[in-house]
C-alpha cells in the first residue's frame, strides 16, 4: 500500500462541497465517505476535517443543523447552500483547468 | 447569497462572538459524536473496549487543538477587522495633524451649521415647549373669519363648546399673552403673562414647583378669583426664593393677586419667542384685557387656544371634527358667529406667536445649510483625495499581499467614518454653544425676556447621526472609488503611472471645484438679494416720520381705572407733556403702527352705496386722538385732523386714507358724505396720506380713523414729537406720569424706527443667518480652490520648469495659473446662476421690492466671487514664479 500523498493545498474543501452535495452528512460519515470515495489515497486526518466544515460553514457555503445519530447522540448535519454549489462549480471548473494542464505536461514529458 | 442565508450566517457569526462557552460545547458534542462512532466501529471490528476508545483517540489527535481551530475558523472577522480599522485610522489622522485638522475644521463648520439649525427647528418650531407632556401632538386652535386668510381669536363661549364637545382631543386650553404691571415696592414694571383655563397645567403636563395649579371653578366670575401661578424666574428674581411664597399678595395691574403656586424651573409658559412670567386664570380677564366682561360674550374674541389630540387622531380628523362645532355654533348663534370658523395649525406654524415669524427664514436656513456642507464634503473629499495619492504605494503593497478590495474600501470607509464622527461630535457642540443665538439676532424688549432655544434631543442626535452616515458615504466613496483604478502592475512600477493616475484624479477634483464655487456663488446671490430687500424695507417710506417721534404707552386698564377716570388721566397727561420743553407736538392712539397687536375691523357701507350686511367690504381702522396726523407726519390731503371737540357727545366723525376715499368714492371729494360704521353714519371730514399700517410688506390698502373720544380704549399708545434729542425725553416723562399716579407704569419708549426695525426684524434675522453661512461657504470654497491649485502647481512643477527653461517670464505663468482657477470659478459661477435662478424664488416672501432675479445681485455676487477666486490663486500661482528650472528639470 502506497503512503497517502499529501492533499493538493485547498483540495480539500472542494470535496467536502463535493460529498455534501450528493447528501446531507454528520461529520463521522464524512469521513467515513471522504476515505471511500478516494480510497485510500488521500489521507485526510480528522484534526483537519472539522476545521474545515467549519470554515465552509462559517463562509456560508455550508449549513448545520443539530439532528440525532443512530444512538441518541446529538449529532451535527451538514448541507450544501445555494452558495456553496455556486463555490462547487466554480472550484470544479478551477480543478478540472489546472489538471488538463498539468495532465498535458505531464504526457509532453513522456513523449 | 439569498438575504436569509446572508442572515443567518451573520447569525451565526454574532453567535459565535458572543457565545464562545456554548460554541465550544456544540465542538465538543461533535467531536464525541465522531468518537462514539469511531469506538463503536473498532468494537464491531472486534477490540476489546479499552482499546477500541484509546485507538479511536489517537485517529482523532489532540482534540484540543481541534477546538481551538474550529473556534479560529468561526471567529467573528468583520467586528474585529472594525476594531483594527479604527485604529489604525485613528493612527492615521495623528500621523497627517495638519491635514486633520484641516478636514475636521471643514466638517465641524458644515455639520455644524446643520445642527444648529436643526435644534432651532427642533426647539423653537417642533417642540416650542420644554417641559410641556405630548408637543408631538399639540395643535394650536384659532378662528377663521369667512374672506379672510388669516387667523383670528376666539370667543370664550365657543372655545368652552370645542372644550367640551371635542371627542378627538385629549385637551383643549387657553393660554394668551397679556401684560401687566407689577408693583413690587415702590416701583412699577412691566412683564408678561398668560390668561389661561383652568385646565391649563393639567393639560400641559407641568405642575407647580410649589402650591397648586387652578380649580375648575377659577376660570368663572367677573374677576372673581384674584390667584396667579408665577414663573420659577420671577419667584428668584423679585422674591429671592422665598420658600413661603404660597398665599403672599402680589399686585398686578394694582389688583391684588394671592400667590396661588410656583411654576417648576425650565418652563417658559406656552409662547414661542418670550419666557412668560405669570398664569392668571380666565377669570380676572377683565383686570389685564381692555373691554370689559367677556367670558359670556360670542362677540368678543380674545382667545388664542392649544387642543392636544388623542394619540393616533390626526389634525385633519380633529380639523373635521372641530369644524362641525363651529358650524354647529354658525347656525345656533348666527348674530356673531355668521362667516366664523375655528381651525386647527400645526404648531410650527401657529399664527399667533413668533413661531410664524420665523418659520420662512429657518425655511431657507435648511437649504443653506445642507449646501454648506456640501461645500464642507468636497473639501474633505479633495483632502483625502490628495491623501489617497501619497497612500497609492500602501494600498499597492497591501492589494499585492492579497488584502481583498473589499477590505481596502472597508477600511477607507472607516478611516472617514472617524473623521465624520468627530466633524459630528464637534457640530453638536457647535450646535449647543449657538444654542442661543437666535435670540441675539432679534431686537430686545424691555418688559420681556426673550427665550429661543435650540434643543438638542434624540431627534436632532438622530438627524445628525444620519448626517455622519451620508458624509461618510459621500466623502469616503470618491477615494475608495480610486482604488478601483489602481492597477497592480503599474503601481508598483512607480511614479511613471502617477501622472496617469492623477489625470483622472484632477477631473473630479475640478469638478467639485465647479460644484462648490456653484453652490457658493447661489448662496452669495442669496445673501445680496436679501441684503437688498432689507436696505430697501429700511430706506422705504412708512409713511409716517420715524425720526424725532418717539412712542410710549400707559395702561390705564393694568392700573385699575375705569373709563371715566381713564379719560380724566388721559386728558391731564396730554396737557402736561404738551408743556414740556421740546415738545412739538403729541397724540394717542389705540394701536402702534407695525405693532403687535389688530386693527379693529368693520364691515363699511357709504352714502347711496347701501348694501346688505354680508356683501359689505370689511375694513380696518385705528382710533387716534387730536393731532395724530400732525405729530406722526402723516400728511392730510384735505380736511381737517379730529379735535378735543370730536369726544363722545359730539356727531360721529371719520377720517378715511386716500385709497379708501379713491375706492369707494370714486375720485368725487369724500368730505361731508357719510359712512356707516358699526351700525352708525360717521361723516367724513378729512382725507390722510396712505402708510404702512400692519407691515412694511404691505400694498395701500383703504384704512380710516376715527377718534379716540367715540371709542374708548384706556391703553392707548402715546406719540411724543420733540425737536431735542430723543433719549432725554424717557425721564421727562416718567415723573410726568409718577406726579400723577405712581402706580401707573409707562410701556417701553422707543422711537417709531425703531418700531420699524422691529417689524422688519425677521428680514434682519434672515439677512444675517444667510449672509454668516453665505460668507462661510465662501471661504471653504475658496480654501478648496486654494487647495486645487496649488496641489496642481505642485505636479506640474516640471512643465512650469520647461515652460521657464523656454522663456516664460513670471506674469506670464501668474496669468496661466490665475487663468486655470478663474476658468474653475466660472464654470462655477454658470452652473450656479443657472441654478439659482431657479432656486432664488424660495426667497419668495422674504424678499421685498426686489425681483429674485435681480441683475444687480448677480453682478454683485459676480464681483465678489471672482476676486475671492483671484485672492485664492494668487499664493499658490507665485509659488509657480519661484520655481527653479534647473532644479526641477535635473530631478
Amino acid at each position: 500500500m502506497s503512503k497517502p500523498s499529501e492533499l493538493v493545498q485547498g483540495t480539500l474543501d472542494m470535496l467536502l462541497l463535493k460529498i455534501l452535495a450528493l447528501e446531507p452528512l454528520n461529520g463521522w460519515a464524512i469521513s467515513l465517505r471522504l476515505k471511500q470515495i478516494s480510497g485510500e489515497v488521500l489521507g485526510v486526518s480528522v484534526g483537519s476535517l472539522y476545521p474545515a466544515l467549519h470554515k465552509l460553514e462559517q463562509r456560508g457555503w455550508i449549513r448545520a443543523e443539530w439532528g440525532s445519530s443512530g444512538n441518541n447522540r446529538r449529532a451535527k448535519y451538514y448541507s450544501l447552500t445555494r452558495m456553496g454549489r455556486k463555490q462547487l462549480e466554480k472550484e470544479a471548473a478551477a480543478w478540472s483547468r489546472l489538471s488538463d494542464a498539468i495532465t498535458a505536461i505531464v504526457n509532453l514529458r513522456e513523449a | 447569497m439569498s438575504f436569509v442565508e446572508r442572515f443567518s450566517s451573520l447569525c451565526l457569526r454574532t453567535r459565535a462572538l458572543f457565545r464562545r462557552e456554548q460554541v465550544g460545547q456544540e465542538i465538543d458534542d461533535e467531536l464525541r459524536d465522531h468518537l462514539e462512532e469511531q469506538i463503536a466501529q473498532n468494537v464491531a471490528a472486534g477490540m476489546p473496549a479499552e482499546e477500541a476508545r484509546s485507538q479511536a483517540l489517537r485517529a482523532l489527535g489532540g482534540i484540543t487543538q481541534i477546538r481551538e481551530q474550529c473556534v479560529e475558523a468561526k471567529r467573528f472577522n468583520a467586528a474585529e477587522d472594525f476594531v483594527e480599522d479604527l485604529r489604525y485610522g485613528l493612527r492615521q489622522l495623528r500621523r497627517n495633524p495638519g491635514f486633520s485638522a484641516l478636514a475636521l475644521l471643514c466638517l465641524v463648520l458644515g455639520i455644524g451649521a446643520n445642527a444648529a439649525v436643526f435644534s432651532w427647528l427642533e426647539g423653537v418650531l417642533f417642540r416650542p415647549y420644554p417641559a410641556v407632556a405630548h408637543q408631538e401632538r399639540l395643535v394650536a386652535l384659532a378662528g377663521t373669519s369667512r374672506g379672510e386668510s388669516g387667523a383670528t381669536e376666539i370667543a370664550w363661549p365657543d372655545l368652552l363648546a370645542v372644550r367640551e364637545s371635542c371627542t378627538q382631543c385629549e385637551a383643549v386650553f387657553v393660554s394668551k399673552i397679556t401684560s401687566s404691571t407689577l408693583n413690587i415696592g415702590a416701583r412699577a414694571e412691566v412683564t408678561v403673562g398668560s390668561i389661561v383655563s383652568a385646565n391649563y397645567f393639567d393639560a400641559i403636563g407641568v405642575r407647580p414647583a410649589l402650591g397648586r395649579g387652578f380649580e375648575p371653578s377659577e376660570e368663572t366670575g367677573s374677576n372673581a378669583h384674584p390667584v396667579v401661578v408665577i414663573s420659577d424666574q420671577l419667584w428668584r428674581r423679585r422674591f429671592h426664593g422665598d420658600p413661603n411664597i404660597i398665599g403672599k399678595v402680589q399686585r398686578l395691574n394694582n389688583v391684588p393677586h394671592i400667590i396661588i403656586g410656583v411654576a417648576p424651573a425650565g418652563f417658559y409658559g406656552t409662547f414661542v419667542g418670550w419666557a412668560m412670567q405669570f398664569w392668571v386664570p380666565a377669570s380676572m380677564e377683565e383686570t389685564f384685557e381692555s373691554g370689559g366682561y367677556k367670558l359670556e360674550d360670542r362677540g368678543a374674541r380674545w382667545v388664542e387656544a392649544y387642543a392636544r389630540l388623542k394619540p393616533g387622531v390626526t389634525r385633519a380628523q380633529a380639523q373635521e371634527e372641530v369644524s362641525a362645532i363651529a358650524a354647529r355654533l354658525e347656525r345656533e348663534y348666527p348674530a356673531t358667529n355668521r362667516g366664523r370658523g375655528m381651525r386647527l395649525w400645526p404648531l410650527w406654524a401657529t399664527p399667533f406667536n413668533n413661531a410664524g415669524t420665523l418659520l420662512p427664514t429657518l425655511e431657507i436656513m435648511i437649504v443653506v445649510v445642507a449646501f454648506v456642507l456640501l461645500i464642507a464634503c468636497a473639501n474633505v473629499a479633495n483632502l483625502l483625495l490628495v491623501r489617497s495619492f501619497g497612500r497609492r504605494q500602501e494600498m499597492t503593497v497591501r492589494l499585492a499581499l492579497g488584502a481583498s478590495r473589499v477590505r481596502l474600501l472597508k477600511q477607507l470607509l472607516t478611516e472617514t467614518l472617524i473623521l465624520a464622527a468627530l466633524g459630528t461630535g464637534g457640530g453638536l457642540l457647535v450646535a449647543w454653544l449657538c444654542r442661543h443665538a437666535l435670540v441675539l439676532l432679534l431686537p430686545a424688549r424691555s418688559g420681556v425676556s426673550m427665550y429661543l432655544p435650540g434643543a438638542i434631543d434624540w431627534r436632532v442626535m438622530m438627524l445628525n447621526a444620519g448626517i455622519c452616515l451620508a458624509v461618510t458615504l459621500m466623502v469616503g466613496m470618491v477615494p475608495a472609488l480610486q482604488t478601483r483604478e489602481l492597477q497592480l502592475a503599474d503601481a508598483l512600477r512607480s511614479e511613471a503611472s502617477a501622472v496617469v493616475g492623477a489625470r483622472g484624479r484632477a477631473w473630479m477634483r475640478s469638478g467639485m471645484i465647479v460644484f462648490q464655487v456653484a453652490l457658493s456663488f447661489i448662496l452669495l446671490v442669496g445673501a445680496a438679494l436679501l441684503m437688498e430687500s432689507l436696505e430697501k424695507i429700511r430706506t422705504t417710506s412708512p409713511g409716517f416720520s420715524t425720526t424725532s417721534v418717539v412712542q410710549t404707552g400707559v395702561s390705564l386698564v393694568a392700573a385699575g381705572y375705569d373709563v371715566p377716570r381713564a379719560r380724566d388721566f388721559q386728558d391731564e397727561l396730554m396737557d402736561r407733556v404738551r408743556a414740556m420743553p421740546g415738545v412739538e407736538s403729541a397724540a394717542y392712539a389705540r394701536l402702534s403702527p407695525l405693532g403687535y397687536g389688530s386693527y379693529s375691523s368693520t364691515p363699511i357701507a357709504v352714502d347711496g352705496y347701501d348694501v346688505p350686511l354680508e356683501d359689505q367690504p370689511t375694513v380696518e381702522y385705528n382710533q387716534v386722538g387730536p393731532d395724530y396726523f400732525a405729530t406722526l407726519g402723516i400728511g392730510l390731503l384735505t380736511g381737517r385732523e379730529f379735535t378735543r371737540n370730536d369726544n363722545e357727545n359730539a356727531p360721529l366723525v371719520a377720517i378715511v386714507n386716500r385709497t379708501m376715499a379713491v375706492g369707494f368714492w370714486r375720485g368725487q371729494d369724500p368730505i361731508g358724505r357719510r359712512v356707516k360704521i358699526k351700525g352708525g353714519w360717521a361723516r367724513v371730514v378729512g382725507v390722510a396720506a396712505d402708510s404702512k399700517y400692519e407691515s412694511m410688506r404691505e400694498d395701500p390698502k383703504p384704512f380710516f380713523y376715527v377718534p379716540l373720544r367715540q371709542d374708548f380704549a384706556r391703553g392707548p399708545v402715546l406719540y411724543v414729537r420733540t425737536s431735542g434729542p430723543v433719549r432725554g425725553i424717557a425721564e421727562a416723562l416718567v415723573s410726568q406720569v409718577h406726579a400723577l399716579d405712581a402706580n401707573v407704569a409707562l410701556y417701553e419708549l422707543l422711537t417709531l424706527q425703531e418700531q420699524v426695525n422691529r417689524s422688519t426684524s425677521p428680514q434682519l434675522v434672515a439677512v444675517t443667518l444667510v449672509s454668516l453661512l453665505g460668507g462661510l461657504a465662501v471661504i471653504l470654497a475658496a480654501v478648496g480652490l486654494y487647495g486645487v491649485i496649488s496641489y496642481s502647481v505642485a505636479q506640474s512643477k516640471r512643465e512650469l520648469g520647461l515652460r521657464m527653461a523656454l522663456g516664460a517670464d513670471g506674469p506670464r505663468l501668474l496669468r496661466m495659473v490665475i487663468g486655470r482657477g478663474l476658468r474653475l470659478t466660472g464654470g462655477g459661477i454658470l452652473l450656479g446662476a443657472a441654478a439659482g435662478f431657479a432656486l432664488t424664488r424660495m426667497l419668495g416672501k422674504l424678499l421685498f421690492n426686489v425681483s429674485p432675479h435681480d441683475p444687480v445681485a448677480f453682478g454683485s455676487a459676480l464681483a465678489a466671487m471672482t476676486m475671492i477666486a483671484i485672492a485664492a490663486c494668487l499664493l499658490p500661482a507665485w509659488r509657480a514664479t519661484r520655481i527653479n528650472p534647473t532644479q526641477v528639470l535635473r530631478s
